[in-house]
């Protein structure tokens, strides 16, 4: 655990006022405000570090006790440090002093350093008692292009609690859906908040995906481009026989009609396929094949 | 629609110190809805998580009403562009 030195967080010198504060707070506040950022962890967390900043430095008590516990704190770091030797560092003991024991907290989180301080919970003003509905949660979960092809049921650990989730065929990268209820329990009767889980979604395929449409490239011999002819290609779901129409020309494309991807919450609906024909030229000729292409010449081909 | 939840107003103001000049003027500024019965208001379980917003940014930041109706349509507007802008990003790994 590392020194947090409040009175940077909130840009402000030692011999700040409690006017300063309570200003510089202000004003932190209202470009960090997690409200004024939805889905943006880093204001999250620094909106955090001010709150927690603000509590100990407007408060002359707790103020008094971290300036001159902070004189000491080199010594205490010490301590500390011939401790942690004696563990093994923990999951966050790297960079940032800002290490929180909870998962998904809210706006009122305090740091490891806040509570070795000032203990768990020692927080003056009693806003989380007032309000009605839980604290919506957000997750994010990884899903292999292959996994979103189908709708599947997932159980997720969240906050401890296992829960199932169905994820429904076709969904998007980047993509939020809201589990109702399933964030922090209601208050004074209000309803539980939700749980928002945002999909990034890796492909691990060889198609290129839009919406509900796969695409992909396929090479083809410059005979079958010239001449016509059938050729196999991986589709989602399997193989399928291709005719490649005669005077194919090399970047033409051809849709496969319902052989893309399911759309979203549609069922049975599905996208189409565009291929790509990608005619190969040949770098080397052997004697055989330079004369024909001679008498092709002939021929003004 | 049916709702599991619905919360006075009174009970609403009294919990959040909020005067209930304060609701009404969300209300007519169309950021939420209000249902009524012969004796009083009801704020529904949809429209809370807006409300209760209205309030931490007028409690948390000073924001008086005129400013929370600009802050509640500009947080509209990001977050339609931020649906078009993950769009955008799909359709540009076609590139990639």
């Amino acid at each position: 655990m590392e020194f947090i030195d409040y009175y940077k967080v909130l840009e402000l010198d030692k011999s700040a006022s409690s006017a300063d504060i309570k200003k510089a707070y202000r004003k932190l506040a209202r470009k960090y405000h997690p409200d004024l950022n939805p889905n943006n962890k880093e204001a999250e967390v620094k909106f955090k570090q001010i709150n927690e900043a603000h509590e100990v430095l407007s408060d002359p008590e707790k103020r008094k006790k971290y300036d001159e516990y902070g004189k000491d704190w080199q010594h205490a770091e010490e301590f500390e440090k011939a401790k942690a030797q004696q563990r093994q560092s923990r999951q966050y003991s790297g960079g940032d002093p800002f290490t929180y024991s909870s998962g998904g907290g809210g706006a009122e989180d305090f740091s490891d350093f806040f509570e070795s301080m000032f203990g768990g919970g020692g927080f003056r003003s009693q806003r989380r008692q007032t309000g009605f509905r839980g604290q919506d949660f957000n997750a994010e979960l990884q899903l292999n292009l292959t996994d979103a092809y189908k709708t599947h049921k997932q159980t997720l650990s969240v906050n401890q609690k296992n829960i199932r989730i169905t994820i429904p065929a076709g969904i998007e990268n980047g993509q939020t859906i809201k589990i109702k209820e399933h964030g922090g329990p209601g208050i004074n009767g209000g309803p539980n908040g939700d749980l928002y889980i945002t999909f990034s979604i890796n492909n691990n395929t060889n198609f290129k995906r839009e919406g509900a449409n796969l695409y992909k490239t396929e090479e083809i011999e410059l005979t079958t481009a010239v001449l016509g002819g059938e050729i196999t290609t991986e589709t989602f779901d399997g193989k399928v026989k291709l005719k490649v129409a005669p005077g194919t020309q090399n970047g033409q494309q051809v849709k496969l009609k319902g052989k893309g991807f399911p759309v979203y919450k549609k069922e049975g609906d599905f996208g189409d396929l565009f291929i790509t024909y990608q005619v190969k030229l040949p770098k080397t000729l052997n004697d055989k094949q330079k004369a024909l292409f001679e008498e092709l010449k002939q021929e003004n081909l | 629609m049916a709702t599991k939840y619905s919360i006075s107003i009174q009970e609403f103001c009294k919990n959040y110190e909020v005067d209930e000049v304060f609701v009404t003027h969300c209300r007519e500024a169309e950021l939420v809805q209000i249902h009524s019965d012969a004796e009083e208001d009801y704020i529904s379980e949809e429209n809370l998580p807006t409300l209760e917003k209205m309030v931490r940014l007028y409690h948390d930041l000073g924001i008086n009403l005129e400013g929370l109706e600009v802050i509640h349509h500009l947080l509209n507007r990001i977050e339609t562009m931020e649906k078009e802008l993950q769009t955008m990003k799909n359709r540009l790994r076609l590139y990639e």
